[in-house]
């Protein structure tokens, strides 16, 4: 591809960076000619292609195949009211057009899987993951480094953001540390929830994520120095800051891409079942309920989860269930269930290996797949 | 005493502090005197065998512990430990 100049516009709209002498039309030629490919167009990813786009990288692609859900709007500040229920990726593209139309945006509306992320990365000189889940940041991780690309990473949880540079070119030809240096293996399931189940400042991904457009900016133009074999870390809640270093580590072998949600141990449906959890789903809880049954219904989420939306459960929350264990009944089927089916699952094992109860449900989806399926009316969040 | 950052995921273990002033002069010590005041919070933080999780990376000062000598680096009272687990929140 020929290297594209500034124009007359290029050169007044991006005035500001040229004028930095570190910068100047070297590197705003060099973002022209430049390509990003961002995974996630959620609480990292708004800030991240608003802020690319405002650069003028030239070319950026967009991978996310979630819709805008009223809850997402705490945060991501793509969006807005009049795009619930639509595409992320294309609500992100139309967006970020309006703000910078000299842009070449593709939008991938598919998920990041081991089939596609090959073919994904390879027309782009660097991915920034703005993903949600350990089996798609290892993903995205061995992808890159398969690919020889760099990955500017970061990651949020309530309060704690982190950013690094993954798979750095460096002056000698290797290349820099990449997230399994750092981190070998992930967490076991359920050990760090994800921002749904554990929340997440709002302004936080918006903090994180400036910094991780910044990294890439920096990476890109050859300006200032990444956070290469280094790791950003930032307390909001305190305002602590550090800068921790990251080495590479000889056992480190990244050969080909895997099967990632075996690898976080995520177990495949049928593998959850035979888990001891018992399972019912939405219809057959208003069959129960039309059928009059008796049973007993109990909600483990927290009391605020409680007021937003309900199904007239008794409510229990998570932390309190052992200390409350005396309401929940042991001569009838009882159904547990919290906002999504995580937190009751967890609720159920513990009844069930610490207390011996052995007739309780998992409700499957939670509240938000009897609102999707039962009964729309019920708030969503 | 040195002192230990706790980090979010973990703090829940250890009644919510974030913080931890802990007695010994290694690493190793330092670590088993939090689990010690805190034993919910060992097992996330050591396996059966009682070495360091794969998930979570443990720093003295700005370094790698693994750089230096590992859970027998030595620390004083001015040291910071910091304890960082893997993250993945972004795009939810």
């Amino acid at each position: 591809m020929s290297t594209q100049s500034l124009t007359p516009k290029d050169l007044a709209r991006y005035a500001r960076h040229i004028t930095i002498p570190e910068f100047g039309v070297e590197g705003q030629t060099k973002l022209k000619n430049s390509s990003v490919l961002v995974i996630g167009s959620g609480g990292l990813g708004s800030p991240v292609l608003l802020y690319l786009a405002a650069a003028g990288i030239g070319k950026i692609g967009i991978v996310d195949f979630d819709v805008v859900d009223e809850s997402n709007l705490q945060r991501q500040v793509l969006f807005t009211v009049d795009d619930i229920g639509k595409s992320k990726s294309e609500t992100a593209k139309k967006r970020l057009l309006g703000l910078n139309p000299n842009l070449d945006i593709t939008v991938y509306n598919t998920r990041f899987t081991s089939e596609n992320a090959l073919d994904l990365v390879k027309d782009y000189d660097i991915v920034a993951d703005g993903t949600d889940n350990f089996p798609t940041r290892y993903l995205v991780n061995d992808a890159c480094v398969l690919a020889g690309k760099v990955n500017v990473y970061a990651s949020i949880f309530r309060f704690e953001g982190q950013v690094s540079v993954f798979n750095y070119e460096l002056k000698d030809g290797t290349r820099g540390p990449n997230y399994r240096d750092m981190f070998p293996e992930p967490p076991p399931p359920g050990l760090v929830p994800n921002c749904a189940e554990g929340g997440v400042l709002g302004v936080l991904p918006g903090i994180i994520g400036s910094m991780q457009a910044c990294e890439v900016i920096k990476v890109l133009t050859g300006v200032g120095e990444p956070l290469v074999g280094r790791l950003f870390l930032l307390d909001a809640a305190s305002f602590h800051t550090r800068t921790l270093k990251v080495n590479k580590s000889p056992d480190t072998k990244i050969e080909k891409l895997i099967d990632y949600e075996m690898f976080c141990g995520i177990l495949p449906p049928s593998a959850e079942s035979e888990n001891l959890v018992k399972e019912i789903s939405v219809q057959d809880l208003k069959g129960l309920e039309e059928a009059k049954e008796d049973f007993q219904l109990i909600d483990v989420r927290e009391p605020f989860e409680y007021d937003i939306a309900n199904l007239g459960a008794e409510l229990i929350p998570l932390s309190s269930v052992l200390e409350k264990i005396a309401k929940i009944s042991k001569d009838k089927k009882v159904v547990i269930h919290c906002k999504s089916g995580a937190r009751s699952a967890k609720a159920i094992k513990q009844l069930q290996d610490e207390q011996q109860f052995d007739n309780l449900y998992n409700l499957k989806g939670g509240i938000l797949a009897y609102a999707r399926e039962i009964d729309h009316s019920l708030q969503t969040y | 005493m040195a002192k230990i950052i706790i980090p979010t995921p973990l703090r829940k273990f250890a009644q919510n502090n974030s913080t931890f002033e802990a007695a010994g002069k290694t690493v190793k010590e330092a670590v088993a005197d939090l689990i010690n005041a805190h034993s919910d919070i060992g097992k996330h933080i050591l396996d059966d065998d009682k070495n360091i999780r794969s998930f979570i990376r443990i720093y003295v000062g700005e370094d790698d512990i693994n750089s230096l000598k590992k859970e027998e680096t030595e620390v004083t009272a001015d040291t910071v430990i910091s304890i960082v687990p893997a993250i993945a929140g972004g795009s939810i």
